[in-house]
């Protein structure tokens, strides 16, 4: 990065400027304090809680199968996955076997859904940049996905698909056919992205050795997703504790190891394909069977503690709920990738420019009622 | 490692001088080690062979509770020790389990891929306070700050201990038990 040298004339001034709570780069309500000098950055403070609706407390008032839904509003961009995961915490605590069928439509879904998050990511990743073009290329393709939701789950975004125990519903009849032309439209369009942005000389000059983030910092800030393994993190939870379906597919973890803004970008760019090979391996076996077993109306964990992490498209999310017996959790934690992503910031933007800090948050994909749940 | 593994070497580590003291021979054999290193630090209660209290509480980790005083000492065995290696703190949550206050270390290992968690509690609910453990894993220090808005939980040597998401004028702190939520903001 380069410095600017300051003639000895002029004194050199930190100030504070405020980006956000309502700047179109940090997409949602985030504050950062930044300190700068000139253009430089000395120092990123975010300041969080413009969206803090206090879910953690709620959840302590609610039944289980209520605190699925709350689990939407957080990474709303990962709502299956996050649904999913409060489910599997659940039946893990009532040793519930779900069928297989249940299984491999949450992992189709949730692939699916971290697909559509990258495809969106994509769009504004290309716009934080100066690109406009690509954030209609994005949406055209995730459209496609919200509309097999749609048909399957009822809703677009907040998709409440999943429920202790199963699915809410089986399957449209259409989905299998659906998605299959999704992949062999999708996988003519992953090139265009490349073709588009990816190669792009401008494009290229501003990611590549910008926000550069060590192995050894990667795991000491507890990053992860995509973040962690473009510094050579291999932290993908769907390798290391595989869930649902996901024991049964071959894929590779996406690692880069440069570190920088554009590894970061390339381990997402490469997970669309391994998403996609995913779906491949198990949309034409699909088992039959129930699509939910049924459960008590009123569920009671037993006396305990649970943990279960699935891997969003952002990266880990852990939920930890403290049982007693009792129909609510008496402490339930999400543990959501976002926030210990974003507390790395002010690290990898130190000594950059103001314009760098817009492209570097783009890399890092936040989304901000994750962090502020 | 298995649990049983990693219970024996932790446990090791902080053995307590008290444990023998049923049978002479015992006590012989504790004041030798004891005589090896004298820094270990001096045990209150004698209740297990080690300072540490390991239960299962129906998790699926092993579960460390640690004294506040020996926190930042074990945590930082924790990470150095080539055996344990605990790397990477994926959750840190604050927990009022009524009478006592305290804080949830989710921990696991990046290249032995094992788990543990500790826990720290205190029954002082004027002025909780616990040693940072910023120093060891970064990714604590957002953390910490979110226990101190909602717990009210204090962390000596934190470098930036304020509110995070709060506002400075919040009174209380919103997910302790007997917090009281007059604007019905939360709860109904």
């Amino acid at each position: 990065m380069e410095t600017t040298t300051i003639n000895n004339n002029f004194k050199s001034e930190e100030y504070f400027i405020n980006m956000g709570p309502q700047h179109p780069a940090t997409h949602g309500v985030l504050r950062l304090i930044l300190t700068i000098d000139g253009e430089i950055i000395k120092k990123v403070e975010p300041d969080l809680g413009y969206i803090h609706r206090s879910i953690e407390k709620m959840c302590e008032r609610d039944s289980y199968q209520q605190i699925v839904h709350l689990t939407d509003r957080m990474d709303y961009l990962s709502s299956h996955i996050n649904n999913e995961a409060v489910c599997l915490t659940v039946e893990n605590a009532l040793e519930l076997e779900v069928p297989d069928r249940v299984k491999v439509i949450r992992t189709i879904i949730g692939e699916l859904t971290r697909i559509a998050s990258h495809c969106l990511w994509w769009g504004v990743m290309g716009m934080d940049v100066g690109a406009l073009t690509t954030y209609f290329y994005g949406f055209r393709d995730r459209e496609m996905i919200n509309d097999i939701f749609e048909e399957t789950c009822g809703a677009r975004l907040t998709m409440n698909y999943n429920v202790p125990g199963g699915l809410m519903f089986d399957i449209h009849p259409n989905f299998v056919k659906r998605t299959k032309d999704f992949i062999t439209h999708f996988k003519t369009k992953i090139p265009e992205y490349d073709r588009l942005l990816t190669g792009n000389v401008i494009f290229q000059k501003r990611m590549k050795g910008v926000g550069i983030l060590t192995r050894e910092d990667a795991i000491s800030f507890g990053a992860s997703g995509p973040v962690g393994r473009g510094s050579g993190y291999s932290c993908d939870v769907r390798k290391h504790h595989p869930y649902s379906a996901l024991d049964k597919v071959t894929f590779n973890e996406a690692i880069k190891t440069g570190g920088d803004s554009l590894a970061r970008y390339e381990v997402r760019i490469q997970e669309l394909w391994e998403s996609l090979s995913i779906i491949e391996q198990l949309i034409d076996n699909i088992p039959g069977g129930e699509h939910r077993v049924t459960t008590k109306a009123v569920i009671k964990l037993p006396k305990g503690e649970f943990y279960q992490k699935v891997e969003t498209a952002r990266g880990e999310f852990g939920v930890y709920i403290i049982s007693t017996g009792t129909k609510s959790p008496y402490r339930l934690k999400f543990r959501s990738p976002g926030f210990s992503n974003l507390s790395l910031l002010n690290h990898i933007a130190v000594g950059g420019k103001i314009g760098d800090l817009v492209a570097t948050m783009a890399t890092l994909d936040l989304v901000i009622p994750d962090i502020d749940r | 490692m298995t649990n049983e593994a990693l219970q024996n070497l932790i446990g090791s580590w902080f053995p307590n001088p008290e444990a023998g003291k049923v049978s002479e021979v015992e006590v012989v054999k504790v004041s030798e080690t004891e005589d090896d290193s004298e820094e270990k630090p001096k045990a209150q209660e004698p209740v297990n062979p080690s300072l540490l209290e390991f239960t299962k509480e129906e998790s699926q980790f092993l579960n460390i509770i640690v004294k506040p005083g020996q926190l930042h000492s074990l945590m930082s065995q924790l990470k150095s020790n080539e055996q344990t290696h605990f790397d990477y703190l994926f959750c840190l949550s604050g927990v009022d389990w009524g009478e006592e206050l305290g804080v949830v270390y989710h921990l696991e290992s990046t290249s032995h891929r094992h788990s543990l968690v500790v826990k720290v509690k205190t029954k002082d609910r004027e002025d909780p306070r616990f040693d940072s453990v910023c120093d060891i894993w970064a990714t604590a220090e957002f953390h910490e700050r979110e226990v101190l808005d909602f717990f009210g939980i204090k962390f000596s040597n934190h470098p930036n201990l304020k509110y995070l998401i709060l506002t400075e004028d919040w009174e209380g702190f919103p997910l302790r038990k007997d917090y009281v939520d007059e604007i019905n903001m939360i709860v109904k």
